[in-house]
């Protein structure tokens, strides 16, 4: 309580009515102000790099988790998508052994998240089955959905999609009249995770025709 | 315009401040043993938040962004909140004085009250325009306002009960706010597609 | 001599958490299981020997008119400091604490122990004091992140203590937070009684 009451006494700040006293305040708020305003820049010209390479690197694991052995780089073989009707670009990772096209990583979004946004890479084969999945970003509850990034791979019941294709019907949750156990207590969640699975298929499709007709 | 019910909806009951998001504890717990007060604590959450969510929202927009300031946020913000309440209350005080006599007291206690920092960042995080902004950070305070005064009439019940030694004040008032959070996560369910 | 005691009254008889009752959002939203709990008491820890040592070394020259906002700035600035170095080095923590990272900023922790402790002492008083606030923050979080983890997933800092399927999620969510600290409290109230 006592930080209330002391922010009241220093609500007197426009009482100050001496000149000298004035110019004190100014100098000093000036002084830290711009002190501060120099550290921060200082700590952020070499954080911002670090950032950066840490959200790249954190890309670059979750490519090479999701897709299946290969010979190129697929950052750099990288390519954009939009599917029809929205106007957000999802990002294709194509997987090549030699030549031959092995699969792709298909970074894909859902908004109906319990907490929002969550957005998950998924890895699948030449077939459009699913090969491996990580989570990018989530903000679920943790112990229910945040339990996400292994309750779909955990090899009990009907939990895991590897291998499944999610255009297939049964590629939904049991309580949507597919056969995928949901997270227990987080359908919510769950749903979103097969939401972005089946987008990041359709985004799949999308870039298999395009990449015919190069 | 679904959009912007989903928002209301969402912000008041689905992920109540207090019950879900676990920010501003700190007045809701300490102005909360008094109906008036809580009432009054409310109103002034609302207005203080709505105004300094559209100003750190243009700030956000109109300066930061564009010259690549951003790590600038939370110190820019919290000086902008803490002076906009100074202010508040210096205009308050000579315009509306009645205004004023009914929620001067609780204007200083808004600068350390983390929902209004916390929908302020919240609202550049979820990428809202500046109506969707304003609309949250009303729809928010609302939420904040509802569940300080259910938890008000509550409290003003506690005092009447019997309760054990080393449970009294905080421990039993956190307890039946944690019932409270339960009858929240009730609204869980709710989604409206947007 | 001095030095250990000002640490311990921090730890035991001073305790943020279950004494004072500070800063309570962190609290109750970062502590679903030990690890985070514990990161958030570290983090905030840093700040606020940071932000002591500083305001006790400036304490002469500001004048006391406007020591609050120079607070504030000395705060806001070492918050933000922690925020870039988090998000450079450790991004999967920064992303789990979220936004109650910027939050710390208004921890009435923070404010409070500049303007009650730092402001009337010497650095190296200071240092302690936000050493032993600190570490009194850190075990009632890990502490309670603990209890959580435990009576919700089976597990304490990740290790398996019983089957997770006999494990009560509430705890894990928003009411168990709640209802955990109030019978953390009770039970501090209870040794410090006796």
């Amino acid at each position: 309580m006592f930080v209330h009451v002391s922010l009241e006494k220093g609500g007197v700040l426009m009482a100050v009515d001496n000149k000298s006293s004035f110019l004190r305040i100014f100098v000093v708020l000036t002084t830290f102000c711009a002190l501060s305003g120099a550290l921060l820049a200082w700590v952020h010209s070499f954080t911002a790099e670090a950032v950066e390479r840490a959200a790249l690197e954190q890309r670059a694991q979750a490519v090479s988790i999701v897709l299946p052995s290969h010979t190129n780089d697929p950052l750099a073989d990288a390519c954009s998508i939009a599917l029809a009707g929205t106007d957000r670009e999802l990002e294709v990772y194509p997987a090549f052994s030699g030549t031959e096209f092995v699969g792709a990583a298909v970074e894909s979004y859902s908004l109906d998240g319990f907490s929002g946004e969550i957005v998950v890479m998924y890895g699948f084969d030449a077939h459009g089955r699913v090969v491996g999945y990580e989570v990018v970003s989530q903000a679920e509850t943790p112990g229910l959905g945040a339990r996400m990034q292994q309750w779909f791979r955990m090899d009990r019941g009907n939990r895991s999609v590897i291998g499944l294709d999610p255009c297939d019907p049964a590629s939904r949750l049991t309580a949507d009249g597919g056969s995928i156990d949901g997270i227990t207590a987080a359908t919510i969640t769950s749903r979103a995770f097969v939401d972005a699975m089946a987008r990041a298929r359709a985004v799949f499709d999308v870039y298999c025709s395009q990449k015919e007709t190069r | 315009m679904l959009a912007y019910i989903s928002i209301i909806v969402s912000a008041i009951f689905v992920n109540n401040i207090v019950f879900s998001q676990f920010l501003g504890i700190c007045p809701f717990m300490g102005v909360s043993r008094k109906l008036s007060s809580a009432v009054g604590m409310g109103a002034a959450v609302t207005f203080v938040m709505a105004f300094a969510t559209c100003v750190t929202w243009i700030l956000q927009t109109y300066l930061l962004v564009p010259f690549g300031l951003q790590y600038m946020q939370t110190i820019a913000f919290i000086l902008v909140i803490a002076s906009l309440v100074q202010m508040l209350e210096i205009v308050m005080r000579k315009v509306a004085p009645a205004l004023y006599q009914a929620l001067g007291v609780f204007l200083p206690l808004i600068t350390t009250n983390c929902a209004v920092l916390g929908v302020a960042i919240l609202v550049v995080q979820k990428e809202f325009n500046l109506l969707m902004s304003l609309t949250y950070a009303v729809a928010t305070a609302v939420g904040f306002t509802m569940a300080l005064v259910i938890f008000a009439g509550i409290r003003q019940q506690l005092d009447l009960v019997d309760v054990p030694r080393p449970m009294r004040g905080t421990a039993i008032a956190l307890i039946c706010a944690g019932l409270l959070a339960m009858a929240f996560m009730g609204f869980a369910g709710i989604s409206i597609p947007s | 001599m001095d030095f250990l005691r000002i640490i311990y009254n921090g730890i035991v008889r001073e305790n943020p958490t279950f004494v004072l009752l500070l800063g309570m959002c962190p609290t109750l939203g970062t502590t679903g299981s030990a690890v985070t709990g514990m990161s958030m008491g570290v983090a905030t820890m840093g700040v606020l020997i940071c932000s002591n040592m500083s305001v006790s070394a400036i304490k002469s020259v500001v004048p006391s008119a406007v020591r609050i906002p120079v607070y504030i700035v000395v705060i806001a600035t070492f918050v933000s400091v922690l925020q870039m170095l988090m998000a450079a080095y450790l991004p999967s923590l920064n992303a789990t604490l979220g936004i109650f990272i910027p939050l710390i900023v208004v921890n009435c922790i923070l404010l409070g122990r500049a303007e009650a402790f730092a402001s009337r002492n010497s650095v190296l008083r200071s240092c302690a004091d936000g050493i032993g606030i600190g570490l009194g923050f850190t075990l009632a979080l890990t502490l309670l992140g603990a209890v959580r983890e435990l009576l919700g997933t089976g597990r304490v800092f990740g290790l398996e203590v019983y089957p997770e399927q006999f494990g009560s999620l509430a705890f894990v969510l928003a009411p168990g937070a709640f209802i955990v600290l109030g019978l953390l409290i009770a039970l501090f109230n209870c040794i410090r009684k006796s």
